[in-house]
């Protein structure tokens, strides 16, 4: 009972509120609107009981992908106008995109009501775990035995991808003076005041 | 608690549903009374320090200034500045209101009471930690004002910046523990060091990153020397800036619910939680929440006195010891702490 209520309020709530990331005006809303689907997502991930997939969604989308697109979108100076002139010209755009899609969301729900396609692995058959075994567990169980090789090529191409992008961004800037850390650190009142005595009517050399 | 409304005759859904909700008034009205009271001891602990009294105006030593203080925002005017975004600006002090209650859910505050004893809790505070970023992005955002949009843009790039190390360190904890459990993990302390001692506080191994940990916890909740969000010779108030009466209330609880969180969760991680602190029978006398408190308010006089006498960091002094030292010292301590346990044979 309370399963299937939260199941549908969950349901509800992330297709609205992914229709909402598409109409909203605003992009900043937009992104708040794409935070609740995802938040709602993690939800029903709840519901099936992956807690460990449903905790990674909210700490890896809502905690830091989705900030830094907040973080982007707030910076930009949005003209409305300009926004709705370009709606028109990407129309024909807009409807080829749809003429493609519509194909495959007949054919993705017809290939669903025909059965499941069964994944081979080299050594046959899905790995099996048991229900009772902790979500953490039962997920590094089989990556870091069965699918090591794919994980840590995945972890490669996040580095590659993660050197590609200071590459692509980290420039020499000329005419900066950059700041010594370990100097200021090492300073001392000593190296910046000095006492005087100053005898009245007496300029100071400083 | 739900085979005690079951006794009752409810159905196992009513009782559970009715549990859950008393279970969450349970910690929820408790803790905003801890947050009112705690602001107060705060303020006499910066007196104290400051060779000043403090409040001791309102009730016997000033007890109920707090509660004075929020009767005179409750009837302060909300002011909503008309260049503003309406909603938004309403919803901010709301999200990190709620999200400060949050986190509580998975706290243990003795042997089994627990609202939701869930196999990913420290997992779920992280998560939800991460979140309370957005009351203050969005609040600095909808102000539509310079300041409160400086402060929402520092207040970003600071909670990530520190969430990545306390992401290590909480790993390393979860390495010596063997579980994400919270409960679990204040139970993998009982009799840590030579049988006796219950905190990993005291473990060679772990000292420095509990150091660390409360240097990031207190990054992360923004507060002094890490309080450039509203630092007020620079942003007036921060994202706080344009906020009035309950508005501006909702974020001063929620910054202290989120304090006294990081407090638990300091004594959870690396002092024992609800245990006492030497494992010795009569100390078991001693009901655990009194144990897992007196930690809390051991951490909170820390907290208090971190503000009270450190200077404020500048920026950039704040993103490079939160990059620079923090992180590569923690991804270190990862490898450290699990290549000595794997050398122990503590995987086995």
């Amino acid at each position: 009972m309370i399963q299937l209520v939260s199941f549908y309020i969950f349901a509800s709530i992330v297709i609205a509120s992914a229709a909402m990331v598409i109409f909203a005006r605003n992009p900043v809303h937009s992104v708040l609107w794409l935070i609740v689907a995802f938040f709602n997502a993690a939800g029903l991930m709840v519901l099936i009981g992956a807690e460990f997939i449903a905790m990674l969604l909210v700490i890896v989308y809502v905690g830091a992908v989705a900030v830094l697109f907040l973080f982007v979108v707030m910076m930009l100076d949005i003209d409305f106008a300009e926004l709705r002139a370009g709606f028109v010209k990407n129309v024909p755009l807009g409807l080829l995109l749809a003429v493609v899609l519509a194909p495959e969301l007949v054919l993705g729900i017809g290939a669903y009501q025909a059965g499941a396609v069964t994944l081979g692995t080299p050594e046959a058959g899905a790995a099996t775990v048991s229900a009772a075994v902790p979500n953490i567990e039962a997920i590094g169980g089989l990556l870091y035995s069965k699918y090591v090789f794919m994980f840590e090529t995945a972890g490669l191409i996040l580095l590659v991808a993660m050197v590609g992008a200071i590459v692509l961004t980290h420039r020499k800037s000329h005419g900066t003076r950059g700041q010594s850390i370990s100097s200021q650190v090492q300073r001392r009142p000593e190296d910046a005041t000095r006492n005087v005595n100053q005898p009245v009517g007496q300029g100071i050399e400083l | 608690m739900t085979s005690f409304f079951q006794t009752l005759g409810m159905s196992y859904e009513a009782a559970w549903f009715t549990a859950t909700i008393a279970g969450i008034l349970l910690i929820a009205l408790p803790l905003m009374l801890a947050v009112a009271l705690i602001i107060y001891a705060e303020r006499k602990l910066w007196a104290a320090f400051a060779l000043r009294r403090g409040p001791n105006v309102v009730g016997p030593f000033g007890v109920l200034q707090s509660f004075a203080d929020g009767l005179k925002v409750f009837l302060q005017e909300t002011i909503i500045p008309s260049a503003s975004n309406r909603g938004l600006f309403l919803i901010a002090p709301i999200i990190t209101f709620t999200v400060a209650l949050m986190a509580w859910a998975v706290i243990p505050f003795a042997d089994g009471v627990v609202l939701s004893n869930i196999n990913v809790g420290l997992l779920y505070i992280l998560a939800i930690s991460s979140l309370g970023v957005y009351g203050v992005v969005i609040a600095g955002w909808a102000s539509n004002s310079k300041y409160p949009f400086y402060s929402a843009m520092r207040a970003a790039a600071q909670m990530i910046s520190y969430e990545v190390s306390i992401g290590f360190i909480l790993i390393c904890i979860v390495l010596w523990a063997g579980t994400f459990n919270v409960g679990g993990i204040v139970e993998g302390q009982r009799g840590h060091i030579f049988g006796f001692i219950n905190a990993y506080a005291f473990n060679p191994l772990l000292f420095p990153i509990a150091i660390m940990f409360l240097i990031s916890s207190m990054a992360e909740t923004a507060r002094a020397p890490f309080d450039l969000t509203e630092a007020e010779s620079e942003l007036v108030a921060g994202y706080q800036t344009e906020y009035s009466s309950m508005a501006f209330a909702l974020f001063w609880l929620g910054e202290y619910a989120n304090v006294l969180l990081m407090c638990a969760l300091n004594a959870i991680l690396f002092w024992g939680g609800y245990l006492p602190p030497v494992d010795w029978a009569p100390l078991y006398a001693v009901p655990g929440i009194i144990w897992f408190l007196a930690k809390i308010l051991l951490m909170f006089f820390v907290f208090a006195w971190v503000k009270a006498t450190v200077p404020r960091y500048r920026y950039d002094q704040l993103m490079r010891l939160g990059w620079k030292i923090f992180l590569p010292i923690s991804l270190f301590w990862v490898f450290l702490v699990s290549g000595y346990l794997m050398f122990t044979g503590h995987f086995a």
